[in-house]
């Protein structure tokens, strides 16, 4: 039985079906990638797997038992990394990144931050206010944020926007890391990401109505 | 309960980084009050009778000032998103929030009155009771419009709106915490109004984080 699954998943935005009767698993270690145009409802889909939106209609599991009955659990095996970095400029780098993995119960909030800073080649960068930082840079502390406290669920909104070449592939490391772990990824992205044995869904196929 | 200290340091490292919403929060209310001298002229009498009304709204006021920031920044950053999605409950994040805004903004408030009461002729004892008033209405103040703050997240010009919503909330307070003052200075006890203050405290501290984290996941949606 797969880890992480959707049922007949209706998404509603303001009137308008985004998609409806989505299924979708994942299992241990998988990885799913969502495609599809812009407006496909990739963005949405990841929302209402963290729990942000409600499905109009449908059911998300873990392990087989509904996400609505203990909210608090799933959002502290999840992370989420939407379109916004929310790296706060007048803190440095470091107590960014601390503060999320500290807020997640990581003991040694500092060290962990550190260690995930540097495997996203931003270490040196760790006292360094974060209103300095580029586009890129920000978006790495923000890829570090997520592997500095462990959680086995990873809901990546297109990481790759901004990130170089380089950073790519300690994202794409970061990623077989946390599977090998048993970690599960769902991501939405434009560019390829080259993800070992990943599924894909397209989002297109559950368009509502069909017209697009 | 770590993570609830977690949270207030960070917002605590935020006010003071930033700085400036504190310091304008207490530039307001000092210059708000010290107008009046200038407008109802400088008889002793008059002022020392309408000191307590007039700190009270200069403090509502001015407390008004930062509540819009309170959410709006993580709002705009994403870091609220991310708040909602910590495995804690966001009624006691909401919580945590609004102790740092009472904390840089509240309490300056508090420790500037006094002062003001001084310029405005207010008897000792008086003085004293608003100090006391003020401590026991302010953080009522800042649950209450904590809840006006998440309300008015994602809209446009919402400082406005925000004052639309909060400030009718805030008549009990201004009522009781004026209250308070005066039954002093006419030598009675003021401890019914004190107690009423402790009440609305209360009652908003079991409200006011449900439905300002309510309307935080509303704006979420």
């Amino acid at each position: 039985m797969s880890v992480f699954a959707g049922s007949h998943l209706t998404c509603i935005r303001g009137e308008r079906a985004v998609f409806a009767a989505l299924d979708f698993a994942v299992d241990a270690g998988g990885a799913l990638v969502l495609v599809g145009p812009n407006g496909s409802g990739k963005s949405s889909l990841l929302r209402l797997m963290a729990g942000l939106l409600r499905p109009a209609a449908g059911l998300l599991t873990w392990n087989g038992d509904t996400l609505d009955d203990e909210p608090d659990v799933h959002r502290g095996r999840l992370h989420y990394v939407g379109h916004l970095d929310a790296v706060k400029p007048v803190l440095t780098v470091l107590e960014n990144v601390a503060f999320w993995a500290g807020l997640r119960g990581q003991r040694d909030a500092d060290g962990a931050a550190r260690q995930a800073l540097d495997a996203f080649g931003v270490g040196r960068l760790a006292d360094v206010p974060a209103r300095f930082l580029s586009a890129g840079q920000k978006r790495r502390v923000t890829l570090a944020r997520i592997a500095a406290a462990p959680a086995p669920l990873w809901l990546l909104d297109e990481p790759t926007t901004a990130l170089d070449a380089a950073a790519v592939g300690l994202l794409r490391d970061a990623i077989a890391r946390h599977r090998a772990g048993g970690g599960l990824v769902v991501v939405s992205t434009h560019a390829e990401l080259g993800l070992d044995d990943a599924a894909t869904l397209s989002l297109d196929d559950f368009a509502a109505g069909g017209a697009r | 309960m770590s993570w609830l200290a977690h949270l207030l340091r960070r917002d605590l490292r935020l006010a003071l980084r930033q700085g400036m919403d504190s310091l304008m929060v207490v530039a307001f209310f000092v210059i708000a009050v010290v107008l009046f001298p200038f407008g109802v002229g400088p008889g002793v009498n008059t002022l020392a009778r309408i000191a307590a009304g007039v700190i009270w709204v200069a403090a509502l006021l001015a407390s008004m000032l930062a509540l819009e920031r309170l959410f709006q920044a993580d709002y705009e950053d994403g870091s609220l998103e991310l708040l909602a999605l910590a495995p804690v409950p966001l009624e006691l994040i909401t919580l945590a929030k609004v102790a740092a805004h009472w904390l840089t903004t509240g309490l300056p408030l508090i420790a500037a009155a006094p002062l003001l009461a001084l310029v405005l002729f207010l008897p000792t004892e008086g003085l004293w009771m608003l100090v006391a008033a003020l401590a026991l209405g302010t953080p009522t103040l800042s649950l209450v419009g904590a809840v006006g703050a998440a309300l008015v997240l994602g809209s446009r010009r919402g400082g406005v709106l925000l004052s639309l919503l909060v400030l009718p909330l805030y008549i009990p307070v201004l009522i009781f915490g004026v209250g308070a003052v005066n039954q002093v200075m006419l030598g009675e006890s003021a401890q019914p109004h004190l107690m009423i203050l402790g009440g609305f405290l209360l009652g908003a501290l079991a409200l006011c984080p449900w439905a300002s984290a309510a309307a935080l996941r509303q704006a979420l949606e």
